[in-house]
């Protein structure tokens, strides 16, 4: 750790890992409701669980990218935060109102907006706090030395973030209206800017661990965020084909959808080219190898699995079944939970001077994770494809199909289990670093 | 080779060049497309009074509509289609948790006038030209 106030990282990466899991928590009620057991029905009725499931993962993914930011700045800019009190009360703030907002959720407080379910009113909370953010992150950069591409495209990503959740605060009377933007702010977050911050916190972690030349990394940088926004602002079409929009939605969507895995192959390319190119020194390979990870989960779930429904004539028939949740969530974990855990294990051990990525735990933690996620996926993506028979082309009733898929939810249930075992190594893992210091300070010449 | 520069001008070219056509074509489905297909003209005070309960109840998350929800609980888009007004109806004002074939809804003991607002919203929604959305099974016997 180079500047004093880098440590503030710390407060938002333990928010994320406490939400984080609470988050599995709430998955596990909905894996067992849709394997039959929902005894929790009168207390925690379903649509409560996944409104906390899916806005829990949105605030520790945000909570963990403001850390990422907090810490990765000050070193960019070369200088310290222009002020760790404001930081600290923003992170408050931001701990407050996400709590606030769960909270909400189990007594009918919320709007019934997949994503996006915090009420309006929380909503104006939200955009107060993401400024305060945005402006300890933008006076610091601009008051820094150095304006570097990694921090400018990091930077860029995070006040396109707050800009795009504008939109799903506005009103419509109309169901379609309202599911139209709503798109602009869920899949131009996922498929479009919130890939800047992870290309910026990747870049930052590939010019650190194999010491390859920043120039060429950022170069790469852009070709890789130019090709996404390339593709992506254009494949948010596919959410369009089938909600009351025009029919060139299904030609639009279709075609710049299959260009999306490009920029995902793109990132997971340039991360390998980077590390064969680099030295293979750098100490603390665990967040090396959450680095590599992420650059291929992200192009397996977000790339390959997303093309896999988004071409229109399929996606007529697996459009609004759990094909998508298999997606989601391979995507979710490769591309954005995964970037989290890697600045965290890159970051920790600096922040705290604790060098504990060479623990077993620590590898526990990356194998378990990642095998249970997959297992997960592949139980959804059974699940889905079974669906889609026997309630889409055979007609089915809903109810009598989804009986016929629980044994697939326990094996999502299984593979869940494998997957916390190795999300609690990682947990324990970064609680025994213990707090950053200023010890852990190094010669900044 | 390719240079930073030549790098950074992609970037900044094609996403100015990609969002600006983003952005008409948005103009015209949000002024033309959405309401033709949709019949905005039909949207009556009972229609927008269904869609707030069906969003304060947060609906969307067990069931779909358009496709787009949770996988809990069957889609609505053709509801009405499918099951009839008057299944709806009793569906909705039911005191008791509804649980066809095992699977627990949440009592919402509806008013009556709740009831007309979501089933107007229903019908609404079932009317919406989807491209063909919710397909026809093809391998029914």
């Amino acid at each position: 750790m180079k500047y004093k106030s880098q440590k503030v990282a710390y407060m938002f990466f333990a928010l994320s890992m406490v939400l984080l899991l609470l988050q599995i928590v709430y998955g596990f009620i909905m894996a067992f409701a849709h394997a039959g057991y929902d005894g929790l029905h009168e207390i925690i009725a379903f649509n409560t669980a996944t409104a906390t499931h899916k806005n829990l993962l949105v605030v520790w993914l945000l909570s963990g990218f403001m850390g990422a930011a907090y810490y990765i700045i000050p070193e960019e800019a070369q200088r310290e935060l222009v002020s760790v009190k404001l930081a600290l009360i923003q992170f408050w703030s931001l701990a407050i109102v996400g709590v606030v907002a769960v909270a909400g959720f189990h007594v009918g407080w919320w709007e019934g907006r997949k994503f996006l379910e915090i009420p309006r009113a929380l909503d104006y909370l939200v955009v107060v706090n993401v400024l305060l953010f945005l402006g300890i992150i933008l006076v610091t950069l601009f008051k820094g030395k150095e304006k570097t591409t990694t921090a400018m495209v990091l930077a860029m990503g995070l006040f396109f973030a707050a800009l795009l959740y504008l939109p799903g605060m506005i009103w419509f009377d109309n169901q379609s209206m309202d599911s139209f933007f709503r798109w602009w702010v869920v899949h131009l977050w996922v498929e479009g800017v919130w890939e800047l911050i992870m290309g910026g916190i990747l870049a930052f972690l590939l010019i650190k661990l194999t010491g390859v030349d920043r120039e060429l990394i950022e170069k790469w940088l852009y070709v890789i965020v130019g090709l996404t926004f390339l593709s992506g602002i254009l494949g948010t079409g596919h959410h369009y084909y089938y909600i009351g929009a025009p029919k060139y939605w299904l030609m639009i969507g279709g075609i710049f959808s299959a260009l999306e895995p490009l920029a995902f192959l793109g990132m997971a390319l340039f991360a390998f080219a980077m590390y064969r190119k680099g030295e293979k020194n750098h100490p603390n390979k665990i967040a090396l190898y959450w680095t590599l990870g992420t650059a291929i989960m992200s192009f397996a779930g977000a790339g390959l699995l997303g093309i896999a429904h988004t071409i229109p004539q399929v996606n007529m028939w697996t459009h609004g079944t759990l094909i998508t949740a298999m997606h989601g969530h391979l995507a979710f974990w490769g591309a954005y939970a995964m970037i989290v855990f890697s600045i965290i294990s890159y970051s920790m051990p600096l922040m705290t001077g604790r060098k504990l990525y060479d623990k077993p735990g620590a590898h526990y933690a990356f194998w378990l994770s990642n095998i249970g996620m997959i297992g997960m996926t592949t139980a959804f993506a059974a699940a889905g494809v079974a669906q889609v028979y026997l309630e889409r082309k055979v007609g089915l009733d809903f109810m009598v199909s989804q009986n016929a898929l629980h044994v697939h939810f326990w094996v999502l249930i299984g593979a869940a289990t494998l997957f916390t075992i190795g999300i609690l190594y990682y947990v324990v893992n970064f609680f025994k670093h213990g707090m950053p210091t200023d010890e852990a300070l190094i010669d900044n010449k | 080779m390719l240079s930073k520069n030549q790098a950074r001008l992609f970037f900044l070219g094609g996403t100015v060049v990609f969002f600006l056509i983003f952005l008409a074509l948005s103009v015209n489905t949000v002024s033309s497309g959405i309401p033709k297909k949709t019949h905005s003209e039909n949207i009556t005070e009972a229609v927008v009074g269904g869609k707030v309960l069906f969003d304060e109840n947060n609906c969307m998350g067990c069931h779909t509509i358009f496709g787009e929800g949770a996988y809990y609980a069957p889609e609505l888009t053709k509801v009405i289609d499918r099951r009839g007004e008057a299944f709806v109806k009793g569906v909705l004002s039911s005191k008791q948790s509804w649980a066809l074939h095992g699977r627990k809804m949440v009592a919402y003991d509806f008013s009556e006038k709740e009831v007309n607002d979501l089933v107007a919203f229903f019908k609404w929604v079932n009317e919406v030209d989807l491209n063909g959305f919710p397909p026809e099974p093809d391998l029914k016997k």
